[in-house]
């Protein structure tokens, strides 16, 4: 009778089994060692709710006095009228080269690995290359674009040189996370379209792409999101730290030329600035620039999760 | 076709399975143009080395050696301490990795050994919109509060920019990168090892600290390293809440203000428009880049290496 309620309960069973492997006794290290463990997962979780709690506070005050005004007013001195509306422009162009450049080269190189090179000698040394690449700091990324935009192409301190730089700096990120997404197709897929005729390249275009594009798609929004938060580097190819007037008549063609500002260069401005009231100006820079990659990176996750397939 | 196949299977020739001329065009074609989108890496690499060396080379010939190992980090008034950068640098690494790496490794630990599959899959993700913060914000955080609240308790009366802080939110910023690449490592040691620790009478802890992570501690290694280079070529919280940007004694104390070389970097390129061809102030953004660049190289290879061991092993 009781064998029979404790197999009706499998827990009870269990701790049964284990009180009696230990002799009765509890396992009182074990038990601080898991909450220690836990402990240090919080502790690494709540920090970023202190963070968004602390910037989301400092920011109200911002949002509810000024309202929907602050995000479209220019850069300016004065805490009182100061906005992010060049900087959300900014952002927005920046990231529309990212996407023009860098999400075709990195695109076809990750095919061209994963698909096309096999495993020649040329292959595993572009393979090791954009592994180091990925994992150079961002700046160094900036004097390249100060070097060669800046200085040698002769495009000055603009949005062009700018989103150059920001392009060539997530490449290696693009193609490291499109091949992975390839890599995960299965074989049998690639096989059976052989196997019907096809040509490699409509092997690639008409099923590995297809099956492997949720994956490339959230690697290629995270990485968008990366570039979006990328101070560092536009501040060494010159993004405006200080104000600037954009003539609302020059051309495409002019402002792409002209002086620009980013969200998280604003943020760093503003940041340095002595007088209190910049810090909740700062704190409600903060709060569009991370609203914006939180809920991408959401995003990103949920599709994820949503189309994760086990072969 | 279908006639020849009707005669028997002998008639169908190697001919016949050959693609058409314009197939075989569009498939060189293609097969051109991925190929040379993929030397775009190394175009980039031989550009960033070479707008290095340049320039740092410019320097190094017009330096006079004394100037390097000067008292501090000055460069409008020709003080190019590279001590003075490298300690900073340091020192701000330093506190990151005492802080992210109990964190890092123990929530690691946690995700992969002890947490339920539910809790696995609600927690990890967290932690990478964690890893999505940009580092700008936690250098408006480390000065609004890591500064006055954790600083100022362990040594009052400090000043609001310290390497104290700026190191503590380079370690909050490593954390989950650490987290993450320990945790994948650790995973990925099979479950038969854990099982046969079982077996023999050990417990989750016993199990968790002698049998999986020694199995994956070329994997936790490769994780700091990674923590650290990226800890070492971190730039805005430096810029932010380090203090010190325009230039600074050599000092190694932590509660100090004190200048790495990204933060070196930063000052000089936003000065820039002033010392231009005035001095060395603009050619030596380019030597510290040299250097940057040639440290986490290194690291990366490490890492790399250790990498490799784990994935070799299983």
């Amino acid at each position: 009778m009781t064998a029979q309620t404790a197999a009706n309960r499998p827990s009870a069973a269990r701790s049964a089994v284990e009180a009696g492997l230990h002799s009765g006794r509890r396992d009182w290290t074990g038990m601080a060692a898991a909450l220690v463990l836990l402990l240090t997962l919080i502790a690494s979780l709540a920090i970023l709710f202190v963070l968004l709690a602390d910037v989301f506070s400092r920011a109200l005050p911002v949002f509810t006095s000024r309202g929907l005004d602050f995000l479209g007013a220019p850069s300016s001195l004065n805490p009182e009228i100061a906005g992010v509306g060049q900087a959300i422009v900014g952002s927005i162009v920046l990231t529309i080269f990212v996407i023009v450049i860098a999400l075709p080269i990195g695109i076809t190189a990750a095919v061209y690995l994963e698909e096309y090179a096999g495993d020649s000698r040329f292959a595993r040394f572009v393979n090791t290359n954009i592994r180091n690449l990925a994992g150079v700091p961002a700046i160094v990324y900036g004097l390249l674009g100060l070097a060669v935009f800046v200085t040698t192409l002769g495009a000055g301190r603009s949005l062009i040189a700018g989103g150059m730089t920001l392009a060539i700096l997530v490449l290696p990120i693009v193609v490291i996370t499109t091949a992975e997404a390839l890599r995960a197709v299965p074989l049998t897929i690639r096989e059976a379209a052989y196997g019907v005729g096809a040509t490699r390249s409509e092997v690639v275009t008409g099923h590995v792409l297809p099956y492997a594009m949720p994956g490339i798609l959230t690697g290629v929004v995270l990485t968008l999101a990366r570039a979006f938060g990328e101070t560092a580097p536009l501040i060494m190819v010159g993004a405006i730290t200080g104000v600037f007037r954009s003539d609302p008549q020059a051309s495409i063609a002019d402002r792409l030329q002209g002086p620009f500002t980013a969200l998280p260069t604003m943020v760093f401005s503003w940041a340095k600035q002595p007088q209190e009231e910049f810090r909740a100006l700062t704190a409600a820079a903060i709060v569009v620039l991370l609203v914006v990659i939180l809920a991408v990176n959401a995003g990103a996750i949920l599709l994820r999760n949503r189309y994760d397939r086990r072969w | 076709m279908t006639a020849v196949v009707r005669h028997g299977p002998t008639a169908l020739r190697v001919d016949d399975l050959r693609i058409g001329r314009r197939r075989r065009v569009r498939e060189a074609v293609i097969r051109t143009a991925i190929t040379v989108s993929a030397t775009a890496s190394i175009l980039i690499s031989t550009l960033i080395v070479l707008s290095l060396i340049g320039n740092a080379l410019n320097f190094v010939q017009q330096v006079d050696p004394a100037q390097l190992v000067d008292e501090g980090w000055f460069p409008r008034r020709d003080m190019f301490s590279i001590p003075t950068i490298l300690a900073g640098t340091l020192v701000i690494s330093g506190v990151g990795m005492l802080i992210a790496t109990p964190l890092g490794i123990g929530a690691a630990i946690y995700l992969s050994e002890y947490a339920s599959d539910r809790v696995r899959k609600t927690l990890k993700p967290i932690l990478e919109v964690l890893a999505a913060v940009p580092s700008v914000v936690l250098g408006y955080f480390a000065i609004t509060v890591i500064s006055p609240t954790v600083v100022g308790t362990i040594h009052p009366g400090g000043q609001v920019f310290s390497m104290a802080a700026a190191g503590i939110a380079v370690g909050i910023l490593i954390t989950p990168l650490i987290a993450s690449v320990a945790e994948d490592a650790l995973h990925a040691v099979p479950s038969a090892l854990r099982e046969a620790s079982y077996g023999l009478g050990a417990r989750r802890l016993a199990t968790s600290v002698r049998v999986v992570v020694p199995a994956a501690i070329s994997g936790i290694v490769a994780a700091l390293i990674l923590g650290i280079s990226r800890a070492i070529g971190e730039t805005m919280i430096v810029a932010i809440a380090a203090g010190a940007a325009g230039g600074s004694l050599f000092t190694i104390n932590p509660f100090d203000p004190g200048i790495t070389m990204t933060a070196a970097m930063t000052a000089l390129a936003t000065g820039s428009d002033q010392v231009r061809g005035a001095s060395l102030a603009f050619p030596s953004l380019f030597f510290v880049g040299l250097l940057l660049f040639a440290i986490t190289l290194v690291l990366n290879f490490i890492s790399d290496a250790f990498v490799r061991r784990v994935r070799q092993r299983y």
